[in-house]
């Protein structure tokens, strides 16, 4: 460490404000921040959604958003102050010098290309490469990332890779002309536990052994324990905090710094008690559920008790989500029995009574495309209460504001629309609208995977008192196993669309496990410095 | 920024200031366009109020009379005042064209966004009729049905009406597919809500930005199509006064020098170029094309 204080600093950013334009109005977005990335180190960017993060990554490449303004500060990188010099001059450096990682690799990549051709095309236009060379240069990326039959990947189009390849194939572009400094902007938080631990590992690897900076923004303090070695800390677009990462996880100092690492042990108290009331509410078996010839679901046997949380884990492409639409009446089931209620479950919405419909409900994972974003939080909330329980005007109203303030929302949200509220408040209106039914079952699909760690903690707890006061069953469709942990009382362990496991949580938590289950639980990132290194250790021996 | 604004409660500002603030961030051209809309409207909705002389009125003995302090423009091939004829010509041609794109749309587009969320057999079936409809040359169509059934106003309202809606079909279906897919159409579904209730409330909203620039883009091939049917002589029937037929029915000026026959022309073109103005507007809204609003 001691020789990099006195090398130049890759990347030096100075006192850096940003506005955007919001609504007519120019909001500050990053107020006065200083960072400084010297050759081979990685920064860890922490905070919560909207607190800045991606716009100082961009920022780095010289890059602001549409809409988005510098008022203020330099951002030098290898000596070169980006932000007075031409978008001309600036755009050379990127892809060459500076690249980036974005979230969604699905996004990121053009489908209609062969990844290869994606991956080369900065290398031959401005690196200076031959075609051959970065072909080369290429493969030896794809065999450091531990990408399978690395001559013949970048052959593949990008829906032939899945989305962990995907990835780590960006990672590979990024890495392509040698640069000084990769942004990696969450480029696990779209994965699954599973497959988030072979891209960290990949990066991890690829870091080391080409010596690039990096700056690595997540708000997964797990996550940013394994790969980063400082940490800054932002907050309304302030850096809070800055320190080597043994020191910020060991004895954080600042409040808000403390706040985000407690809010990771998710302090949710959940009182176990399921003493099964009568007959299950709703009870699956031998369930299977077929897309055209491909058989998603099969033999699934499930009962939901009453006021009972049943938690479904399992990677993507388990089928958890297909059987959460199962239940709703939204994919008709090829075999198999549903029972609610002691009463046989049809199939589809259409057969269903308004009565049964009016007590299932569902809440998806995205609360951007489960909300229409052409109407208000009013009418959101209100379709179900005229539908379902013919409220109109004035009682309409007072119910509604009534949900609203279930959900720990107020009036004044009423008015506006789902793009005027955060991620958070979003959530909470589908939860309200789920609601206003006045439900005994609610499926949630991944519901607070969107949402970072405080706002998830808050939007739990808020589902747990819901549960305690009106006596609610769950069935939460999930892949983060903290989640789990906090609320569940039993789980059900899915993989490939059959269930592999389930059983009361402390009896699934407790060893001696499924080999599937096992692997699920060692995949989640502890908080501790050291884990990642233990894995690949644990791997290589 | 307006003092009221900030005194209204919290409901954000009325639909009124919003759209005078919409109107405001428009760029030039938007707000020429608009304008020029506007002086059409007037004079279609006024018409009696601003014309000289009547519709069908003979006014002079003289036919093709020059420009003159008695009659502006002149007169036309019967001796009817130009300007009058012009005057009317605005309130059938506007009026018809906008009756007929209504009715275009509203089939159109309900039968868009309901083969869009059903899908399957019915999904196909409108699909492919409409794409029999359109394969065949819409002007060679119009003009077939007209001799069939005889060239009066509904029946050439219906018949474009019905074309154009093939249209809007196929643009409304395309946007609602990709509104279908999203969450919260299939919340509603889930809810056991009606496609009628999921067509108008869930998908319509989000697709019409991009159905309002269609709107407005078929509205002047409407009105430019009765223009051309017009001046083909089976489009509205004299005695009423037509752009299009206006232009042929004075055609023979123009051999002599005289620019007349070609003033109802240019007040096609011109409602054409005008509504393309605040359609392009609209449309860049709509697909966040301009950093604009």
């Amino acid at each position: 460490m001691t020789g990099r204080e006195t090398t130049p600093p890759v990347v030096e950013i100075t006192d850096l404000r940003i506005e955007a334009k919001a609504n007519d109005e120019w909001s500050k977005i990053v107020n006065g921040v200083s960072l400084v990335i010297h050759p081979g180190e990685v920064l860890g960017l922490v905070g919560e959604s909207g607190a800045g993060k991606s716009t100082i990554g961009l920022a780095a490449l010289g890059y602001l958003r549409p809409g988005a303004r510098v008022t203020g500060g330099t951002v030098r990188l290898l000596g070169q102050d980006l932000m007075t010099i031409p978008e001309d001059e600036r755009r050379p450096f990127r892809g060459t010098r500076v690249a980036y990682v974005a979230q969604s690799a699905q996004a990121a990549f053009n489908p209609v290309h062969r990844l290869m051709d994606q991956i080369v095309m900065v290398a031959v236009e401005r690196g200076g490469m031959t075609r051959d060379e970065a072909e080369g240069r290429a493969v030896d990326l794809f065999r450091a990332l531990q990408l399978p039959e690395p001559e013949i990947f970048g052959l593949r189009f990008p829906h032939q890779v899945s989305g962990g390849q995907l990835q780590r194939a960006m990672v590979a572009m990024a890495m392509i002309c040698n640069p000084a400094l990769i942004v990696f902007d969450e480029p696990t938080t779209a994965l699954d536990v599973t497959t988030q631990v072979e891209v960290l590992i990949s990066i991890r690897k690829v870091i080391e052994n080409f010596g690039v900076a990096a700056i690595y923004i997540t708000h997964d303090l797990a996550v940013v324990a394994q790969i980063a070695h400082r940490v800054a800390v932002l907050r309304y677009g302030e850096v809070v905090e800055e320190a080597p990462i043994g020191r910020i996880m060991d004895r954080p100092e600042h409040p808000y710094t403390k706040s985000l690492w407690a809010v990771h042990e998710m302090p949710v108290t959940h009182a176990v008690d399921h003493e099964a009331k009568g007959a299950p509410l709703l009870s699956l078996s031998g369930v299977s559920a077929r897309y055209r010839d491909f058989e998603v679901l099969t033999g699934i046997d499930l009962t939901v008790g009453r006021g009972e949380t049943v938690a479904l884990v399992g990677e993507s492409g388990s089928g958890k989500s297909t059987l959460g639409r199962l239940i709703v009446g939204l994919k008709e089931p090829a075999g198999g029995q549903l029972v609610y209620d002691g009463k046989p479950l049809p199939p589809r919405v259409r057969r269903r009574s308004a009565e049964t419909l009016k007590q299932i409900q569902i809440i998806y994972q995205s609360a951007d495309t489960a909300l229409n974003p052409r109407q208000t939080v009013r009418k959101i909330i209100g379709r179900p209460l005229s539908l379902y329980h013919g409220l109109r005007g004035a009682r309409r109203e007072a119910r509604m504001q009534e949900l609203l303030r279930l959900v720990e929302l107020d009036e004044t949200h009423a008015g506006r629309m789902p793009g005027q509220l955060s991620g958070g408040q979003k959530q909470r209106v589908a939860i309200a609208r789920a609601l206003a039914a006045e439900p005994r079952l609610i499926v949630c699909d991944e519901i607070t995977s969107a949402l970072d760690k405080v706002v998830q903690a808050d939007v739990l707890r808020m589902l747990l008192r819901l549960q305690a006061t009106l006596g609610v069953s769950y069935l939460f469709i999930t892949h983060d196993i903290e989640v789990v942990r906090a609320i569940a009382d039993r789980v059900v362990v899915m993989q490939h669309g059959r269930i592999v496991e389930q059983g009361d949580k402390d009896r699934i938590f407790a060893p001696p496990h499924e080999p599937y289950t096992e692997m699920l639980l060692a995949s989640v990132p502890d908080m501790a410095v050291g884990w990642l290194d233990r894995i690949i250790a644990a791997r290589a021996a | 920024m307006d003092q009221s604004l900030h005194s209204r409660p919290a409901a954000g500002p009325g639909r009124m200031t919003r759209a005078l603030r919409l109107i405001r961030s428009a760029p030039l051209t938007a707000k020429i366009g608009m304008v020029v809309i506007a002086i059409y409207a007037f004079v279609a909705l006024f018409a009696p109020l601003l014309a000289p002389y009547g519709e069908y009125e003979v006014v002079s003995r003289v036919p093709f009379e020059a420009w003159g302090p008695e009659h502006l423009l002149g007169t036309d091939q019967l001796g009817r005042d130009f300007l009058s004829r012009l005057i009317y010509g605005a309130r059938n041609s506007i009026s018809i064209a906008l009756v007929t794109t209504v009715i275009s749309f509203t089939i159109g587009c309900l039968l868009g966004v309901f083969a869009a969320l059903v899908g399957g057999v019915v999904d196909q079936v409108i699909s492919r009729l409409v794409d029999a409809l359109m394969s065949v040359p819409d002007l060679i169509f119009t003009l077939m049905i007209l001799s069939i059934f005889g060239s009066s106003v509904v029946n050439l309202i219906l018949i474009i009406a019905v074309l154009t809606s093939t249209r809007f079909f196929r643009i409304s279906r395309a946007a609602a597919l990709n509104v279908a897919s999203l969450d919260f159409v299939e919340a509603a579904k889930a809810r056991g809500e009606g496609l009628l209730w999921i067509a108008v409330n869930e998908v319509f909203p989000n697709i019409l930005p991009l159905i309002l620039s269609e709107l407005g883009m078929r509205f002047c091939f409407i009105f430019l199509n009765i223009a051309a049917l017009s001046f083909l002589g089976v489009g509205l029937q004299p005695p009423t006064a037509e752009w299009g037929s206006m232009v042929r029915d004075n055609a023979a000026l123009i051999n002599m020098g005289d620019i007349t026959p070609l003033i109802p022309a240019a007040a096609i073109a011109f409602l054409a170029i005008a509504v393309n103005f605040v359609v392009d507007w609209l449309l860049n809204r709509a697909s966040g094309l301009s950093d604009e609003g």
